[in-house]
């Protein structure tokens, strides 16, 4: 059981206080809220870590006239869940930060990119949503809030492509330049957040920066809601202090027998057993060690599981999810499976590994969106680290 | 799948006919009859004034969205590690056991449709499926057995 991680219970406390939290917040003006989510040290907790405060300022001084608010929905990880709960218990925190985003940037039409694997949560948002206009209009607030449906497709979570998604295209991102706060949704100036850096909005607005920021370490502040399956007893979602060691991790969610922890799901890192101690669960920063982001998926896997499995299947989701625009991904994906199989058959020599981890590095350098550059991410890490369960 | 009827017309005057409508007009087509066939297509590009090249690519780009015919029941069993890993290889084999298809493939009777997907999101609960749009969790042989009896019941019962 948790024994030495602190659990909190910030973003799923039940509170009943919507209406009194955003009174109080939007009483104060654009620039001090702001002010405060940059002092909180709140990062977009999708996984990118982007700051927040930072995202809604640039957005607020752009000048277009037409601006949205999205909240990405389109939790596609493999070994996410945690944006499932908190859209199922706490909508009304990740709505109320919608609200005040918008007035903030001058947003009036706000969209919650749903996956539709999470269809079934639609009734129960679409009571919440309409509630929340009442409140709305209480407030003054001209702002709506829709439910936009994706269609199955995991590389619409990267934010160009959920806009082209939206706008009724293919799910193919956008090169960047320009950013999503100046082009975003129909080209207009749009703030993307993940459901959990809206939920956690709310708690800085209610207990301000400080309470925030006096969790987690350097650069990491405050909590995170990790997503934990694989080989574990106690496996659920957990809101946890951020900047862990991952040994501390795997002592209280183990199955005692834990030999690699996939962190941050198929485009994260694998990590052995002899890199727990040192290696630190945080955005990348002036730290000792190694730190890994994470968009909450940790999948423990004990000594009984083949790491090479473990590749072939995060392969064959990427070769299924590339969405086939630039040749680094669509070709690339393709080829790390051919690879690998046919060193595991016999067929290639098995310094054949090098070559794919060439490979993996150009798709890492030329691939067009974080999808295609992060198949490296995984590949590496375990044909590096389990290099023998590749070849035998 | 309720065999409502329904005009693309009908769907364009109530989503609107600018780009953005598309996909929420090809879900509401899916839906309906679980097909896009090519004739929805043509009109649907001809309601939004596009070309049906561009709705033919969008149509076929989402794995919710299929122009081949689907069954009433489109059963998406989860294939990510952790599914894997909790038995979701036995459940398939049942599945693929007492509906006599694997996947890919629908019922002669064009009850189910039999696929396999990408995470879920139900890791903590695997093995994982999906059955239109709800989920069912901590699957075993046993329990697909059960709630494949149960989707058959519902559909003889109309």
């Amino acid at each position: 059981m948790i024994k030495n991680l602190k659990r909190l219970d910030l973003i799923f406390k039940n509170e009943q206080d919507t209406e009194a939290i955003l009174e109080k917040t939007l009483a104060r003006s654009n620039e001090e809220i702001v002010n405060d989510l940059i002092d909180s040290g709140l990062k977009g907790r999708g996984g990118a870590g982007f700051p927040t405060g930072l995202k809604w300022r640039l957005a607020a001084d752009d000048p277009a006239d037409e601006k949205y608010i999205i909240c990405n929905a389109d939790e596609g990880e493999p070994g996410t869940f945690k944006d499932r709960e908190i859209l199922s218990s706490v909508p009304n925190k990740v709505l109320a930060g919608m609200a005040v985003c918008a007035r903030i940037i001058g947003s009036k039409q706000g969209f919650i990119y749903l996956r539709n694997e999470y269809k079934f949560l639609v009734p129960g948002l679409e009571i919440v949503i309409s509630e929340f206009h009442e409140l709305m209009d209480r407030l003054n607030l001209e702002f709506r809030v829709a439910i936009f449906m994706g269609s199955g497709a995991y590389i619409c979570g990267e934010e160009s492509a959920l806009f082209e998604s939206m706008e009724g295209k293919r799910g193919e991102p956008r090169n960047k330049p320009p950013y999503p706060t100046n082009f975003g949704y129909k080209g207009k100036p749009t703030v993307i957040n993940n459901v959990e850096t809206l939920a956690h909005t709310y708690s800085i607005f209610k207990y301000g920066p400080d309470k925030f920021r006096d969790l987690g370490i350097k650069d990491s502040r405050g909590s995170k809601v990790f997503s934990v399956s694989g080989d574990t007893p106690i496996p659920g979602i957990y809101e946890l202090e951020f900047g862990m060691t991952l040994q501390k991790f795997v002592d209280d969610f183990g199955d005692g027998d834990s030999k690699a922890v996939q962190v941050g799901g198929a485009s994260g890192f694998c990590v052995p057993r002899k890199k727990f101690e040192k290696t630190i669960i945080g955005y990348q920063g002036k730290l000792t060690g190694v730190s890994l982001p994470t968009g909450g998926s940790m999948m423990i896997f004990n000594s009984s599981r083949s790491m090479y499995n473990v590749l072939r299947n995060y392969l064959d989701f990427f070769v299924e999810e590339s969405c086939g625009q630039c040749t680094p991904c669509r070709v690339g994906t393709q080829q790390l499976l051919l690879g690998i199989e046919a060193v595991k058959r016999g067929e290639k020599p098995s310094g054949y590994l090098d070559k794919l981890l060439e490979l993996a590095e150009t798709m890492r350098l030329t691939a067009k969106c974080g999808l295609g550059q992060s198949v490296a991410n995984s590949f590496s890490s375990i044909v590096e680290n389990f290099r023998e369960e590749m070849i035998y | 799948m309720t065999r409502i009827q329904y005009s693309v017309t009908d769907m364009a005057n109530k989503h609107g006919r600018s780009r953005e409508a598309l996909l929420p007009i090809l879900q509401d087509i899916y839906q309906a009859k679980h097909v896009i066939s090519d004739e929805d297509m043509v009109n649907v590009a001809r309601e939004l004034d596009i070309s049906a090249a561009h709705v033919y690519g969008t149509a076929t780009f989402y794995s919710f969205l299929e122009t081949q015919q689907s069954g009433k029941y489109i059963i998406r069993l989860c294939k990510t590690i952790t599914c894997m890993m909790h038995g979701k290889n036995p459940v398939l084999q049942e599945l693929e056991r007492i509906l006599k298809i694997k996947p890919g493939q629908t019922t002669p009777d064009g009850l189910f449709t039999l696929k396999e997907t990408n995470c879920l999101g139900q890791c903590h609960k695997g093995p994982a499926m999906l059955v239109n749009d709800n989920p069912h969790t901590q699957l075993t042989p046993e329990s697909v057995r059960e709630i494949i009896d149960s989707y058959r019941r519902e559909a003889l019962s109309y």
